[in-house]
């Protein structure tokens, strides 16, 4: 294109529309809202893995040395709670869901900009709150807050935390919300169902999921902190309450939420391998509607978390069951990711070989997923490092390597800038090893009995704990340098071009960084998705 | 900020047009699936507490019937009838809204926060009442009311707590709705006699009306499964 010549920064675009903090702050362009998410998502990235570094610090000796139990168990719960609510859930959609959605599509912002900016500040009244909390103390409930713990003995702190997680869910109301809303009224003429990026088709499906669940786990935490407040007893087991009650209440938002997790980054993959394999995702029509078919699936599994919790034997295995049937459609998409590659012209720049890292490890972790779905094994693993273990391999080797595929990928678009190819790829592989270092000996720990949660461990865990921990300081690295050179290359990065890799959809067919509007003509679709067979004459600008 | 593009659009767009829409009734859809889909979330979050409730009631059965008859049913039915009358106002100033009968608009709105504020008025006595008799969980709990026809059952004080637990959580998760709702109508009289509505564009009153409705329709639940646990 002919803007190509033009370096970014001396075209309009959203970024150089308006300056000051102000037009930051009062902003409700998507893109700019997108910006203000990924900072603040950042920042609470960085203080979980810090309490992630000290509790695998305080696990490289059998002894409790660094801190003691009290300690401990504020940071297991700190980690847990500010990764799951102030980093996983929001990631993928509030920051490349947020950038993308209306890119994709071909509309001009979001259905509501301003519930979009509410969002932010909903998120960032609760992460100030969850701050508050974690500077005068923290919580040490686990990220679960489980009655009759957190409602008559954990210290009160436990309210501030409920109320930030309660607030911090609203936000995600109204972004998936947002998202619903957008996909069904804002599209593109031309731009049918069938023709929707499978990343739309997986924020859509998240979204259903952050509409119905969400909304359950905030009435949830409202009971707790009434309990707490006023002793109103829906869950004091001395009123005859059901603390089991708040078990089957959290988790049936809970489980999901590990959906609302898994499913954006599952919506880049696809993104990604039909790129970088120059071809037309195999089986378009599975993929997406097993999202959705997660998203429905996923409301119906969630008493896998309380096999010993205390159920009938036949509720367990119905729930057993249908655990191991919700694989079905996630195994679907890794097949259909697999064919596309079949034959395919595969190669591999940095957000391929994150792909490839999420395939591998993304699969291990489902795959454990099912060792816990039986009934017989769950009993044996139930609390211990093998569903740490677990649970890492889909949140951290599934979410994290998506994410940062995604951000390498669509770094050019957001920025106007590639950033350094050969350094990229070091940090995926960097992250790779480090990942595998840190969470595998896990699954080891807790198969031969390490429960989770605890301070101090028997001798004869020492090695593994030690490669964990030194695979989590090659991880921490593997996350640091990402951070250090993508900012390098918003000013030194070679200037990208619209379409650094020659990659179909919307987004690509407007500038790098995109005008506030999104498009200088409106846009309309004449085109099918991942149409690369179409695109394979087009030499690459950049 | 977005205002400040309105230029990007022709001339004699609505001045209510927001910038990312093509059409005012793209603009309207687009607001009333919104309103829908926060609906559905209203659902999901009463639901969790019409979940507790279930659980509870097919659990401690007497006890729940005991405590749910120690409340005045006749208050009750007295708001069920006001909120019902409201609604129908409300229904009504939506009508009037299309109209564009602006003035009558005003009339019925004030109508209807009138009702909703009796509503609340009501329930405040109801809950005086529950805080004189010592019905209010805590400390000072006691609950020594018979269960209709069975003189010898001895209520279990607990489970009668955990009724009066789910009755506040529930009517007062309700009332706070209500609250909202009266806020938002307040800000629909203000808008409308500084002539910010018109037949072409009154998504507001719309949406408020929806979401007035679901508050009604939430009562409609609370009502029996509160008031009239096994009466005669
Ligand atoms: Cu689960």
């Amino acid at each position: 294109m002919a803007t190509a010549v033009l370096p970014p920064q001396q075209r309009t675009n959203y970024l150089n529309a308006e300056h000051g903090v102000k037009s930051w702050l009062l902003t409700v362009d998507h893109k700019r809202i997108a910006i203000l998410y990924m900072l603040s998502i950042t920042f609470f990235f960085f203080i979980g893995g810090i309490y992630a570094l000290l509790i695998r610090l305080e696990l490289l000796t059998p002894a409790g040395d660094l801190v003691q139990a009290d300690t401990y168990n504020r940071l297991f719960t700190g980690h847990g709670i500010v990764m799951v609510f102030f980093f996983l859930i929001p990631v993928v959609p509030a920051i490349l869901g947020n950038f993308l959605v209306p890119l994709m599509i071909g509309a001009k912002d979001l259905a509501f900009p301003r519930i979009n900016l509410l969002s932010w500040y909903l998120y960032v009244i609760a992460g100030a709150l969850m701050l508050h909390v974690i500077i005068t103390g923290g919580v040490d409930t686990g990220w679960t807050f489980y009655t009759p713990y957190s409602t008559a003995f954990a210290s009160p702190k436990v309210i501030e935390a409920g109320l930030a997680a309660f607030i911090n869910g609203f936000s995600s109301i109204f972004t998936g919300l947002n998202f619903i809303v957008t996909i069904h009224r804002m599209r593109a003429p031309g731009m049918t169902w069938s023709r929707l990026p499978l990343f739309i088709w997986a924020h859509y499906a998240t979204s259903l999921v952050m509409v119905l669940g969400t909304p359950v786990i905030a009435i949830t935490l409202v009971l707790l902190v009434l309990e707490r407040v006023f002793h109103l007893g829906i869950f004091d087991p001395k009123l005859g309450g059901d603390p089991l009650l708040f078990q089957h209440l959290f988790w049936f938002y809970s489980h999901p939420a590990v959906y609302i997790m898994i499913l954006p980054s599952m919506g880049i993959i696809s993104e990604l391998i039909a790129c970088f394999s120059r071809k037309r995702i195999f089986g378009f029509n599975f993929v997406a509607l097993s999202s959705v078919a997660i998203a429905v699936l996923g409301f119906l599994v969630w008493a896998h978390h309380m096999f010993v919790a205390g159920m009938s034997v036949y509720a367990a295995l119905i729930f057993s069951f249908l655990t191991f049937f919700i694989g079905v459609p996630s195994a679907i998409k890794v097949f259909n990711w697999t064919a596309t590659m079949y034959k395919g012209s595969v190669t591999y720049e940095t957000p391929m070989l994150y792909a490839f890292g999420f395939l591998g490890l993304f699969t291990i972790g489902g795959l454990t997923g099912l060792f816990l779905a039986t009934l017989g094994v769950d009993i044996h693993v139930t609390d211990t490092y093998f569903v740490v273990a677990h649970f890492h391999y889909v949140m951290v080797g599934g979410v994290v390597m998506a994410y940062l595929g995604g951000l390498h990928f669509w770094w050019p678009k957001i920025t106007g800038r590639m950033y350094p190819e050969s350094m990229g790829k070091l940090a995926a592989l960097i992250g790779f090893v480090g990942f595998n270092l840190t969470f595998f000996p896990q699954f080891i720990l807790g198969y031969v009995g390490m429960p989770r949660r605890y301070y101090q461990y028997p001798p004869e865990f020492q090695v593994l704990n030690v490669l964990s921990t030194a695979g989590a300081t090659i991880l921490g690295i593997g996350y640091l340098f990402p951070l250090v050179y993508l900012l390098w290359s918003l000013r030194y990065g070679e200037v990208a071009g619209d379409n650094p890799w020659n990659a179909a959809g919307l987004e690509w067919k407007t500038s790098s960084p995109p005008p506030t509007f999104n498009f200088d003509v409106d846009p309309v679709v004449d085109f099918e998705a991942y149409n690369y067979d179409e695109l394979k004459e087009i030499p690459v600008e950049r | 900020m977005s205002d400040s593009h309105a230029a990007v659009h022709s001339p004699d767009h609505h001045p209510e047009l927001r910038h990312h829409f093509m059409t005012m009734e793209q603009q309207q859809n687009t607001a009333s699936l919104g309103m829908w889909l926060f609906l559905v979330t209203e659902v999901m979050f009463f639901g969790g507490m019409f979940c507790a409730y279930l659980v509870y009631r097919l659990k401690y059965f007497n006890d729940f019937a005991a405590a749910s008859q120690s409340i005045a049913v006749g208050w009750g039915a007295f708001n069920t009838a006001v909120l019902l009358v409201s609604s129908w106002t409300m229904a009504m100033a939506v009508r009037c809204a299309q109209l564009g009968k602006q003035k009558l608009l005003i009339v019925f709105l004030l109508f209807t926060m009138l009702f909703g504020s009796a509503f609340l008025g009501v329930k405040a006595k109801e809950y005086h009442d529950k805080f004189v008799e010592h019905h209010v969980p805590g400390a000072d709990f006691s609950f020594t009311e018979k269960l209709l026809g069975h003189p010898d059952y001895v209520v279990n004080q607990y489970h009668a707590q955990m009724f009066f637990s789910i009755y506040f959580a529930m009517t007062g998760m309700h009332a706070l709705h209500m609250v909202i709702g009266l806020g938002l109508m307040a800000y629909l009289v203000v808008a409308t006699a500084r002539g910010k509505f018109s037949t072409a564009y009154y998504t507001p009153v719309e949406n408020i009306g929806l979401y007035w409705h679901f508050v009604d329709v939430v009562w409609i639940y609370l009502f029996p499964l509160l008031y009239l646990i096994s009466r005669k």
